[in-house]
């Protein structure tokens, strides 16, 4: 890890310190389980929307997938408007659905060269039309008792979501480090055209990147169905925009091959300390969103201070 | 029999026809140089070679067999490879990665990657090539001519796929280099030779003489000649390249004028940088001075901070006695400045945009009635800076990216005369990348402005180029001015003389 990456790290730490000394409930071990246990799902969206961005892609179907996601996962384990009761296999199954829609922004994006903002932004209202569809009217509340521990049960402190979260994160990483799917992603990132001259196809990995990162946005949807016990078409709402800020705040830049997993986790962690610190500290619920705003725009700042030159260009 | 052979390789593009019937033939275990102007067809070629285009007609043999090369992945499998003029390694992956790059053979296994194994097949190449770069390095932590051994290793993977000797070409691989890394560049071409052909293109053509066995010369998208380098000189290369005996007064030295004026039209006191202290120069109307020196010797800060594109830290600048603003480039156009960036393509010009948008890029008052474009005034502005500079370009709103690169540079000069206010220009290598004929006709330009009273600034391509154009040579050593040494029509100084004081 170079000086340049040290950033976000060392920003989490000093923010994390800054409100445990202005709060003692900041300081809490029930309110940093809090913090981690709100950060599950936004950590697994952030974890696939990270090798998108690797790649110097940009993907905004996050919201419409998990929406679609979470009425399938709803519709198909025990639940108040059919006789289903898949169990784990609803689960995969929601998780398959993202795989579907991240194949679909990957094949517009390579096949009918849409770039990737317009065809994940396609690709997120189709979700939702389907999410929309699937509802009909009549919101499904689950009675699935493993899906709904997810969210209730707790291991060494933490729920069962944090440690889903965590393990997604592990995987990421693995997948980042020792893959080819991953190292290529970064590759995508870092100089596409040079994988094209040493006889790489570079359109394969593209898909299987939107593949990939749909997967983690299926899953994001079955959580939160998990912590709401309904599925609901709004389920995803908001992830797409907190997802890319996250990544970006911990350091994966959109312009591609920089950052990682890990990058992106400090990043979710970074989010969810300032919102809920700003709780705690007795901030205006009414001045947050603006306070939020600005701190993310700074971090960010901060961020790229050790490359900044005179004359660059910054679109 | 030869290792590649080229018989009759035809290319048209629209409009032109990038290759003519060329013939090559390339030995095995031989340096053979590859000489042309610009646009002579060397690069059209090259690709032809590697997949990257394909000919209308011709043929391209390798040991003998005819061959219809599709991709690069084609040309390795029959173990042709280059190394690229502009870099083709991923700078955010490890050399090791970049070496085995679409072979990574037992590199990885089911799509995971081994990183022991990786390291090991990128260490057998590096060995090949005696280097001792780590082969986990970061790629862009390592400098531009490490980055250049790496390439030459990953090029040499193609002896996996191929039992044959392979051919290797290096496209302009010194344009980049200090003297001290291209010299370790010949030795691995060199030993290269033992198990390898080579094909070298430069447009040097000392270095062409010094590493290659023979030369072949392209005119035309024709192969013109093949010179046996033993005992050969430039000139004579020159002449075949250029198809005439070519002009003696490259410099266009008869047209320069004796500088008028002792006042200062640019006068800088004490200026300092990050890379560079204390500097003082002072350049004449009509004066072209030359500043030379070895990478690092700050001479390319000095060109921009005069420009105010560089941070100074102490200091003043003066032009015709008035003080400007720093660092501001706003301030030093406003004062009659003029810059050239050294990276045409990045900063010298916006590709995508017209000629007629790049040439009133700085000077936009020239072309506005009130706060609006006047199209009538941009055309007939543009229409006379293109006929006086003779800018060859289909129309004024052509994009300047689809211009040679010789009118580009045109263009890119106008963009300060438009404004009929330029006291100064700052020519950070003007002549880069351009071919004989377009480099005389921009020192011929030069030439002209110094005459109409117009102070120059010159960082010179070569020291022969700096010699014949200046009226006087500023060294720089170190980020200090060294020396001054007079250079007027008649009495040159050497370039021995002056790279005595550069190091």
């Amino acid at each position: 890890m170079s000086f340049r990456d040290a950033g976000p790290p060392v920003a989490l730490i000093v923010i994390f310190g800054l409100f445990a000394v202005l709060s003692p409930q900041f300081r809490s071990l029930t309110n940093v389980q809090n913090i981690v246990d709100s950060a599950a799902v936004l950590a697994v969206v952030t974890c696939g929307i990270t090798f998108v961005l690797m790649m110097g892609s940009i993907d905004l179907s996050a919201a419409g997938v998990m929406g679609a996601s979470a009425l399938t996962v709803s519709l198909l384990v025990a639940n108040n408007r059919n006789d289903n009761d898949f169990g784990f296999l609803a689960i995969v199954a929601a998780v398959l659905l993202g795989c579907v829609f991240g194949g679909l922004s990957g094949l517009a994006l390579v096949l009918l060269k849409v770039p990737s903002f317009m065809a994940t932004l396609g690709v997120s209202a189709v979700g939702l039309g389907v999410a929309t569809l699937m509802f009909a009217g009549v919101q499904p509340n689950i009675s699935d008792t493993m899906l709904e521990s997810w969210a209730v049960e707790r291991f060494l402190g933490f729920s069962y979501l944090a440690w889903i979260a965590a393990a997604c994160i592990l995987l990421g990483w693995l997948i980042q480090r020792y893959t080819r799917l991953g190292r290529y992603a970064y590759a995508i990132g870092g100089a596409e055209e040079v994988l094209t001259l040493s006889g790489v196809k570079v359109k394969p990995y593209k898909v299987a990147v939107f593949v990939f990162a749909g997967a983690f946005y299926g899953l994001g949807g079955v959580m939160v169905t998990s912590q709401l016990g309904a599925g609901l078409v709004q389920a995803g709402n908001g992830y797409d925009f907190s997802a890319i800020t996250a990544a970006v705040v911990g350091g994966t830049l959109l312009t591609g091959g920089r950052g990682g997993v890990l990058h992106s986790a400090v990043g979710v962690l970074l989010v969810m300390v300032l919102t809920n610190g700003l709780v705690q500290i007795g901030v205006s619920p009414y001045w947050q969103g603006g306070v939020e705003g600005v701190i993310v725009v700074a971090a960010v700042a901060a961020a790229v201070i050790p490359q900044r030159r005179r004359n660059q260009v910054v679109k | 029999m030869s290792a590649l052979e080229v018989r009759g390789l035809v290319k048209h593009y629209p409009g032109v026809k990038a290759l003519d019937g060329v013939d090559l033939v390339v030995r095995p275990n031989e340096v053979l140089g590859l000489a042309g102007e610009n646009g002579a067809g060397k690069s059209t070629l090259l690709k032809a070679l590697v997949g990257l285009v394909t000919p209308d007609k011709g043929q391209i043999l390798v040991r003998g067999e005819s061959v219809k090369l599709r991709n690069v992945v084609d040309a390795a499998n029959h173990g042709i490879g280059m190394v690229f003029q502009e870099q083709s390694l991923v700078p955010n992956l490890t050399a090791a990665e970049n070496i085995v790059l679409g072979s990574e053979g037992a590199g990885v296994r089911r799509g995971i990657y081994r990183w022991d194994v990786m390291r090991r097949l990128a260490q057998e190449q590096l060995d090949k090539i005696g280097s001792h770069i780590d082969p986990l390095a970061r790629t862009d932590s390592l400098t531009f001519a490490e980055r250049q051994m790496v390439e030459i290793a990953k090029v040499l993977r193609i002896e996996q796929r191929s039992q044959h000797p392979p051919v290797i070409i290096l496209d302009e691989p010194t344009s980049v280099l200090e003297s001290k890394e291209i010299e370790t560049l010949f030795a691995q071409i060199r030993r290269l030779r033992e198990f390898a052909s080579v094909v070298f293109v430069s447009h040097r053509l000392d270095e062409v003489l010094d590493v290659c066995d023979r030369v072949t010369v392209l005119r035309g998208g024709q192969s013109v000649g093949e010179v046996a380098t033993a005992g050969a000189v430039p000139r004579e290369l020159h002449r075949m390249m250029i198809g005439s005996t070519g002009s003696d007064d490259h410099y266009h030295e008869n047209a320069a004028t004796p500088v008028a004026s002792d006042q200062p039209r640019l006068s800088v006191r004490g200026l300092s940088g990050k890379s560079f202290r204390d500097v003082d120069l002072d350049v004449a109307a009509g004066e072209i001075l030359a500043i030379v020196g070895v990478h690092g010797s700050g001479r390319e800060d000095v060109c921009r901070a005069l420009f105010g594109a560089e941070p100074t830290t102490a200091g003043e600048i003066r032009m015709d006695g008035t003080k400007i603003d720093l660092p501001s480039t706003r301030a030093a156009c406003a004062a009659g400045i003029g810059y050239v960036p050294a990276e045409r393509k990045t900063e010298g010009m916006v590709g995508s945009m017209s000629v007629a948008e790049n040439m009133t890029l700085a000077k936009q008052k020239a072309r506005l009635t009130g706060p609006f474009v006047a199209p009538k005034k941009q055309a007939g502005l543009v229409d006379s800076w293109i006929e006086r500079l003779s800018i060859r370009t289909p129309r004024r709103d052509t994009a300047i990216g689809r211009l040679s690169g010789g009118n580009q540079q045109k263009v890119v000069l106008a963009r300060w005369l438009v404004g009929g206010d330029v006291r100064l220009l700052l020519l950070d290598h003007p002549t880069r990348g351009l071919d004989i004929g377009a480099r005389s006709e921009v020192y011929r330009l030069m030439r002209e402005l110094a005459s109409s009273g117009v102070a120059t600034v010159l960082l010179a391509d070569s020291l022969e180029e700096a010699i014949g154009m200046a009226d006087r040579i500023l060294v720089m050593a170190d980020g200090r001015v060294a020396t001054e040494v007079p250079c007027p029509n008649g009495d040159k100084p050497s370039p021995l003389d002056l790279v005595k004081e550069m190091v």
